[in-house]
């Protein structure tokens, strides 16, 4: 680079803090009477984040308006319509950083637009504050918010219960709200919560530590929000590559330039590109300043290959054996945002990833009332609806499930006649529906066409008299998993059902005899006998199926396979150490000394599940008791034969 | 800035990121974006970022200045090496041609200022090269109508933006979808702030004007904001000119763009003075400084 002209010189000066900060994205939502404002104002004035004369300002601007609290919308309702209204419209972004974090914080309002708006804060969302009033608990719009937050996959939820200045520092109020709001959000999908009594107005448990709840202990707010851990909607598996554009710069360099949606990549690593399905080789990986040695999930980068294949803008490179599913019909929940209803087979533009496509809505499932969470039919869905819908594009799309992958599991509606976004989708697990709509899920053999079953599972199950499921079980080695799963299916056996059993080592010595034991392997491994299940469920059998399957992703794959209510997760849970202990056929051993690599607890990891149907302690429980515990869940889901 | 080693990013690396690819998605939606290049420090780093976009390409959009005859040298020379530089091609519409058409009328009066006429010359000139995305360097943390600003903001046939009609913007999906006559501006730096743009400048040695740095010029003070005096900006009566030691901590049009007394003479330097002005601002102290930020936001108004 040539010098700038009358450049003055830079100092060699990086902040190394300030530079290694990482960035936490949390929403907020709620009015001005959840105490919503003063708990933002309270984190952007004790962490500086605002000036003195600007508070001084708003809080006047309060006061005269009649107001209790400041209200902190003064500061960001910049727009004219807003501040003659005295409403706020849309979300607000807020920035703050401590000498830890550097905080973006997606403000919701409160009534209006409510859940477009809070759609579209959580959609970027690592964590969400949800607001309780301790002197009301827990109210509709806290589990509206929560739903939400669960909707869109948000990992960490704070309940931050407020105002515990005007129930006396109660530790009772506290301890009925949390439980309360445990017995809601066991019907969610939320995994991280953590439970916060605070004062906002006085600064109770935000910054520092409260002397007048000396029963908690817990962390601050400003503390846990600086340390939760980051980056828990990063997918680092599965390697997913929207192209955004070709880059051309001379002929003999064609790159491919985009931003690694999920996984990594390196170079020399085999792909494949979607829909075409041509392979290839990866030749580099170009960040901004030059060829990388490995580039991850978020890296805007180029990438090259070794052919000469036929790649544009909307394509999607991924690994040839970790493929998304690619089809033109998928099954997602739909935020409706326009004034003008949605409506089935009327043409919308669908933009996923970097691909937009012409796209109809075929049928909507139902429609979910976000304040109750019943499931109610309709034909459309109004402004600020959220529904189960079912939409087929006119394009190949390459996608995940928006549980696995939020980048290629979303996507929005566009009006193709005023250009407006209209919704917002979040593609669900791969239901009975979509499954068997051909084009669907072509990653196992891509030239065969779909056949329907010939007799169908509903005929089996009349005739074996009890539906078909698969009851699958996962824990460490060691845990116990075979010898309950062997008993529960002798006595499910002698009740007359028809019953298979899928057992890991089994397996591990026929249909999965060429795997090893790489994160890679142990996918495929599972990968097969998750449709062997499904093979056995469609024959209207009674699976029992026991892997260690120590990945979150791999067993949600095999669920997504099996109708809904037919997939029974059972976690073995036994404590590593009591495994070691046990250590029936002596892996632990041989994986300690090294002699083993890739053991599940040693040397991989195991992903606990967070929403399994049944959750074995062994610690307390025997074997029998374990059985029956599993057979008492079967009967009350109705997947047994009448008892004799 | 990317770490080989380690998947960990850093709020810095992650925000590179979002704006190269907010860049990327402009190249590829729209047929004739250009970058609003002002001379000031967040069109400086949006030119740097567009060159990472595109590498080992050139950036393949023009910079798009509007003069309004009232610069400093400095911002003119910096302006056309960097062009230069980049390898991206220069377009610059005048202020004064547009005088001169009777587009629009010079203002009057002590606070004249050619501020709010940019306006009409920059939309005559998206016209004039059929732009379809002009992207600025404009942030959320700068003032209370942009914390609402999208990435992909529509501008419909007269260029106006209907702030309560805005697209919902989700996830990382841009929706550049438009009619005929109709245009974008984009943000690809929304999520910065001062202190991170500062930062970014310091880490990637980023070579400033030496506006922004201490030196020594004639000043006077009107209304409370420190004035260079230049060739169309003179002192008026009461108003004294002294030579004194100060920077410009934005760069644009000179009759309106205040310099701050100060020793700043590194990029350390200056960003101490940044975060140091933040326990001043708070105090609310120093007047100065106040009218300095709120002619910074009218300028912003004006421009965009």
């Amino acid at each position: 680079m040539s010098t700038a002209p009358e450049q003055e010189a830079i100092a060699p000066f990086v902040d190394a803090n300030y530079l290694n900060m990482d960035m936490l994205r949390f929403s907020t939502a709620g009015s001005v009477d959840d105490g919503k404002s003063t708990l933002i104002g309270r984190l952007l004035y004790d962490t500086k984040s605002i000036f003195q004369d600007q508070m001084e300002a708003i809080e006047t601007a309060s006061a005269r308006r009649g107001e209790e609290y400041v209200d902190l919308a003064l500061l960001t309702d910049g727009l004219r319509a807003e501040r003659e209204q005295r409403i706020t419209i849309d979300v607000a972004y807020r920035y703050f950083a401590t000498p830890r974090r550097k905080f973006i914080i997606a403000d919701t309002p409160g009534h209006v637009q409510y859940t477009r708006n809070m759609v579209t804060g959580a959609s970027t969302a690592e964590l969400a504050i949800i607001l309780v009033d301790a002197r009301n608990g827990v109210l509709t719009q806290s589990k509206r918010h929560s739903f939400i937050s669960s909707l869109l996959q948000i990992p960490h939820l704070v309940v931050a219960i407020n105002k515990m200045d005007l129930v006396d520092y109660s530790e009772e109020a506290y301890e009925s709200i949390v439980k309360d709001f445990e017995d809601f959000a066991a019907k969610l999908d939320v995994h991280d919560v953590i439970y916060i009594p605070i004062s906002a107005l006085l600064g109770d448990n935000i910054v520092n530590k409260s002397e007048k709840m000396p029963w908690y202990n817990g962390p601050t707010l400003l503390h846990h929000l600086e340390h939760v851990n980051v980056g828990a909607r990063r997918n680092l598996i599965d390697f997913r590559f929207p192209v955004q554009t070709v880059l051309r710069p001379n002929w003999e360099y064609r790159g491919f330039a985009g931003r690694v949606a999920s996984g990594s990549v390196r170079p020399g690593d085999e792909i494949v590109v979607l829909p075409s399905k041509q392979t290839s080789k990866i030749k580099s990986v170009d960040g901004p300043e030059g060829p990388l040695d490995e580039a991850y999930a978020g890296d805007p980068v180029v990438i090259t290959l070794e052919d000469e294949v036929d790649v544009s803008r909307g394509d999607m490179i991924t690994r040839r054996n970790n493929m998304p599913n690619i089809g033109n019909v998928v099954e997602a929940y739909v935020c409706w945002m326009h004034d003008t209803p949605m409506e089935q087979n009327k043409p919308y533009v669908i933009m996923h990833t970097t691909k937009s496509a012409m796209a109809h809505v075929s049928n909507i499932t139902y429609r979910i009332d976000v304040d109750t969470l019943h499931r109610e039919q309709t034909d459309q869905l109004q402004v600020n609806e959220i529904g189960l819908v079912e939409i087929v594009c006119a394009k190949q799309l390459a996608f995940d499930q928006y549980k696995n992958n939020s980048e290629t599991g979303s996507f929005v509606l566009v009006d193709p006649a005023s250009n407006v976004t209209v919704g917002a989708g979040m593609i669900r697990g791969a239901s009975s529906t979509v499954l068997d709509s051909p084009g669907e899920r072509e990653a196992i053999s891509r030239d065969v066409v779909w056949e329907p079953w010939n007799v169908a599972r509903e005929e089996r199950e009349a005739r074996n008299g009890h539906p078909g499921s698969v009851v699958w079980f996962t824990g460490l080695s060691g845990s116990g998993k075979s010898s309950i799963a062997k008993e529960l299916e002798r006595r499910l056996f002698e009740r007359g059902a028809q019953t298979m059993l899928l057992d890991g080592d089994q397996v591990r010595h026929g249909l999965c005899g060429d795997l090893g034991f790489s994160n890679e392997d142990r996918d495929e491994n599972i990968r097969r006998v998750a449709q062997v299940a499904r093979l056995f469920f469609e024959q209207g059998n009674l699976t029992v199926c026991t892997f260690i399957s120590p990945f979150k992703k791999e067993r949600e794959l095999a669920r997504s396979l099996i109708a809904e209510g037919r997939f029974v997760e059972v976690f073995v849970d036994c404590d590593l150490e009591e495994c070691k202990r046990r250590d029936p056929k002596g892996l632990y051993k041989r994986a300690m000394e090294g002699k083993i690599q890739n053991f599940t607890g040693i040397t991989s990891p195991y992903e606990a599940p967070t929403n399994a149907e049944i959750v074995i302690d062994t610690a307390s429980m025997s074997v029998e008791e374990a059985v029956e515990m599993v057979i008492r869940h079967l009967d009350g889901a109705g997947l047994l034969p009448k008892a004799n | 800035m990317v770490n080989v080693t380690s998947p960990k990013r850093t709020h810095i690396q992650q925000l590179e990121s979002e704006a190269i690819y907010v860049m990327r998605e402009v190249a590829s939606q729209f047929e004739r974006p250009v970058i609003l290049f002002s001379g000031g420090k967040d069109s400086i780093i949006m030119v740097h970022l567009a060159k990472k976009a595109f590498a080992p390409g050139k950036i393949p959009f023009p910079l798009l200045h509007i003069d309004t005859g009232h610069n400093f040298d400095e911002t003119i020379t910096y302006r056309d090496w960097l062009a230069n530089e980049v390898g991206a091609k220069l377009e610059v519409r005048y202020v004064q041609d547009s005088i001169n058409e009777g587009r629009v009328q010079e203002e009057t009066g002590l606070n004249a200022s050619r501020n709010a006429l940019q306006t009409i010359t920059l939309l005559d000139a998206l016209k004039e090269l059929q732009i379809d995305c002009a992207m600025g360097g404009g942030r959320r943390d700068e003032e209370k109508a942009r914390a609402k600003e999208r990435f992909f903001s529509h501008r419909d046939m007269f260029g106006q933006w209907d702030p309560k009609n805005q697209r919902p913007e989700l996830w990382n999906i841009f929706n550049g979808r438009k009619n005929p006559g109709e245009h974008f501006r984009a943000f690809p730096i929304s999520n910065w702030t001062e202190m991170d743009v500062w930062q970014y400048i310091a880490a990637e040695q980023i070579p400033m004007p030496s506006l922004y740095f201490s030196h020594t010029r004639p000043v006077f003070r009107r209304q409370g904001v420190l004035l260079a005096a230049t060739d169309f900006l003179r002192p008026m009566e009461g108003e004294t000119l002294e030579e004194k030691v100060v920077r410009f901590r934005t760069v644009g049009d000179a009759t309106c763009t205040g310099a701050v007394e100060s020793i700043a003479s590194n990029i350390q330097e200056i960003i101490q003075e940044v975060a140091a002005a933040r326990i001043t601002e708070r105090g609310g102290r120093n007047d100065d400084k106040r009218s300095e930020a709120a002619m910074e936001d009218r300028k912003r108004e004006g421009y965009f």
